[in-house]
């Protein structure tokens, strides 16, 4: 018997974590798992995953895992997925999973690298906008107006645009995802496993201790970055850019609830004035109508 | 067996080649770059089966080398000076992790200002990350040593890291004769394995995860052992070296007329090559000279040179390398290994060839005249010398 939204059963990320309450990362590490099955290695660099895992000697992860330093997610991968080629293994996921910082920030090096090469991995990004391990530390994936301890006042900057950095690096798959959408990520993943390459996901996954809203509220704040058009659905194969199916209605602006639903639950926007407020929305009309305009959709 | 003329770093290609490597991973960096160039060749022509993956940095290098030695296969690389330096945190995770990769360094200055010559500044800072280092006198023992180096660095007593050090230009781009054995009687002198801990879908671990205090000093005392533990296979791997292919550059050591001599000269690397000339020009004189050259500089011979020095007068130890506020770290090891002689003897420390300069086996004879000259009265010294 398979769960809702058609996922199977077989669980990968055992009981035991020690992840918060409410913990969106882990939702998504769930749904990416049963994705990968098996015959998956995990590459950890320094991020919340290396506490969620739990204390050596237990683990929460039924897969191999390997941990690594903040900056070198995506040059172990490749190493690990070398070497399992080069010793005949066969049929076998190697996933760099990375938070935000060791995306965006730190990590951003090694990525582009590996990108360009069109290493054999999957990368994927956990993106709950902050260096959360640490304590809640502005990163280049922070939003715009968003309280962070590095950013007592406010981001003034805007969210790094990750998916187009990626993608312009000509990689077979990328595309974003978010946890209130199982079966789109489900989806995701299982069509990134098929593809041989370098293929990246960008998972939202809302972090209740960060974003400072309360821990029963992950799903219901996923969707409604979605609702509001704050997170846009969409892959780019071989440079194509198709709006996933989840995120369709939301390309009319009219039918897209306004961007306060998505920030009144959340105590990190509660300083943001209104001219940063009218500058996010500006940011998600323009790239709304962007990504309408590169799926040809207008 | 075929004899080549071959540079220092082309031989280190040869000897990554001959060894089978699975996984190659390296970025250019000066003196290095024709170790890189000519393993691309090898892959490219089909001679060499082996990934090799054109990295974006150094730190990415080491960090490919780590991953795929976590997947069970035997990798490579070669870097040099700002590009070790790049490296450092992964070459703590390396050791920590307990990973059999082999790496050469060519042994570079580090900036600031730039210069592109030899010194030890680089992989004397990396000293104490658990590597073992191994620092060669010539190309032959660049081949030998990274030969030995797997089959040091593999063996389950061990499983840490082996760094392989040659001086820039001095022996990386400098020809020499160099014997290359035939591969299946390197590869059955040092044979793949798998280790028992190698990812495994079937039997999935975590490596590497949080561990607490407890755990982590066991697991850090364990690499000390390892390290100490290493003494005993590098004997073994070099007596069984010198049986199948009839080559001997020392174990920990190697000397040169000591068995007669009153004083004595340390050094590394191309350094200890001089230091041999020199004692030959000193014999000429009837100074009863000796000359011991370091070539593990991890694990340190301390028994070793406790034992060869008891009997000397005074130690002249060359260094090239300075922790600045100190002086040469070799001088400081000699003189700790020595300690706990009843009378031991007077060392006198020089820096010398920093950042390439020439140093002459006339340059070194010079001051070990001036040791044997002063050592009664002075029990110690430690210079920074320009020459």
């Amino acid at each position: 018997m398979k769960l809702p939204f058609g996922l199977p059963r077989e669980e990968f990320l055992l009981p035991g974590h020690t992840a918060c309450p409410g913990c969106g990362a882990t939702i998504a590490l769930r749904i990416v798992m049963k994705a990968l099955g098996p015959r998956t290695v995990f590459v950890i660099p320094a991020c919340c995953s290396t506490v969620i895992q739990g204390i050596f000697p237990g683990s929460s992860f039924a897969v191999p895992v390997v941990n690594i330093p903040f900056e070198a997610a995506a040059a172990v991968a490749a190493g690990v997925s070398a070497a399992l080629e080069q010793l005949g293994e066969k049929d076998f996921s190697v996933v760099a999973w990375a938070g935000d910082g060791g995306t965006f920030d730190i990590g951003l090096q090694a990525l582009s690298g590996a990108a360009e090469r069109n290493d054999n991995i999957l990368y994927i990004c956990y993106d709950n906008e902050m260096y959360s391990n640490t304590g809640i530390q502005r990163s280049s994936a922070t939003p715009i107006g968003a309280w962070t301890t590095t950013t007592p006042t406010g981001k003034r900057e805007h969210k790094k645009d990750l998916l187009r950095i990626v993608s312009a690096h000509h990689v077979p798959y990328a595309a974003t995802a978010t946890i209130a959408f199982p079966k789109d990520l489900y989806e995701k993943v299982r069509k990134a496993r098929q593809i041989r390459g370098f293929k990246f996901l960008h998972i939202l996954t809302p972090c209740p201790v960060g974003w400072r809203f309360d821990a029963s509220k992950t799903v219901e704040i996923s969707r409604l970055a979605v609702q509001t058009g704050y997170w846009a659905l969409y892959e780019i194969e071989h440079g194509k850019l198709r709006i996933s199916p989840a995120f369709t209605p939301y390309l009319d602006k009219s039918r897209r609830k306004p961007i306060d639903e998505f920030l009144k639950h959340q105590l990190r926007f509660r300083t943001m004035t209104p001219e940063l407020k009218a500058e996010l929305e500006r940011a998600i009309e323009e790239g709304i109508e962007r990504l309408k305009r590169e799926a040809e959709l207008v | 067996m075929s004899t080549e003329i071959l540079n220092g770093n082309h031989t280190a290609a040869y000897a990554a080649f001959l060894c089978d490597v699975d996984v190659v991973a390296a970025y250019p960096i000066t003196p290095q770059t024709p170790v890189v160039e000519l393993i691309a060749e090898f892959v490219e022509s089909g001679r060499l089966k082996a990934r090799f993956i054109r990295v974006e940095s150094e730190h990415s290098a080491m960090s490919v080398c780590v991953g795929a030695a976590f997947a069970g296969a035997r990798t490579f690389t070669a870097t040099a000076s700002q590009g070790l330096a790049l490296m450092h945190e992964v070459l703590h995770w390396a050791a920590g992790a307990r990973l059999p990769i082999v790496m050469c360094n060519v042994n570079r200055a580090l900036g600031s200002p730039w210069s592109i010559w030899a010194d030890y500044s680089d992989s004397a800072a990396q000293r104490d990350t658990g590597w073992l280092q191994v620092y060669c006198k010539d190309n032959q023992e660049i081949l030998d040593s990274v030969i030995q180096g797997y089959r040091i660095s593999e063996d389950s007593r061990v499983l840490l890291p082996v760094m392989v050090c040659y001086e820039g230009f001095i022996l990386s781009h400098t020809y020499m004769p160099v014997h290359l054995p035939p591969r299946e009687e390197i590869l059955d002198y040092a044979p793949k394995k798998k280790p028992s801990w190698a990812l495994n879908f079937d039997a999935p671990y975590t490596h590497g995860n949080l561990v607490l205090p407890v755990h982590f000093q066991h697991l850090r005392r364990q690499m000390h052992e390892a390290m100490q533990m290493a003494r005993k296979v590098i004997v073994e791997a070099v007596d069984e070296f010198r049986k199948r292919f009839g080559r001997f550059h020392g174990a920990l050591v190697e000397t040169y007329q000591m068995e007669d001599a009153e004083h004595a000269i340390v050094s590394i690397g191309s350094l200890g090559a001089e230091s041999f000339l020199a004692v030959d020009l000193l014999r000429e004189e009837g100074l009863r000279v000796g000359a011991v050259r370091v070539r593990f500089y991890r694990p340190f011979p301390s028994e070793e040179l406790r034992q060869l020095l008891k009997e000397v007068h005074s130690v002249t130890v060359f260094d090239r390398f300075a922790s600045y506020g100190k002086g040469g770290m070799l001088s400081v090891e000699v003189r700790d290994a020595l300690f706990e002689l009843k009378d031991p003897p007077a060392v006198h420390g020089y820096v010398v060839g920093l950042g390439g300069v020439d140093v002459p086996y006339t340059v070194l004879a010079d001051f070990v005249r001036r040791t044997v000259k002063d050592y009664a009265k002075v029990k110690r010294r430690e210079e920074v010398i320009m020459l």
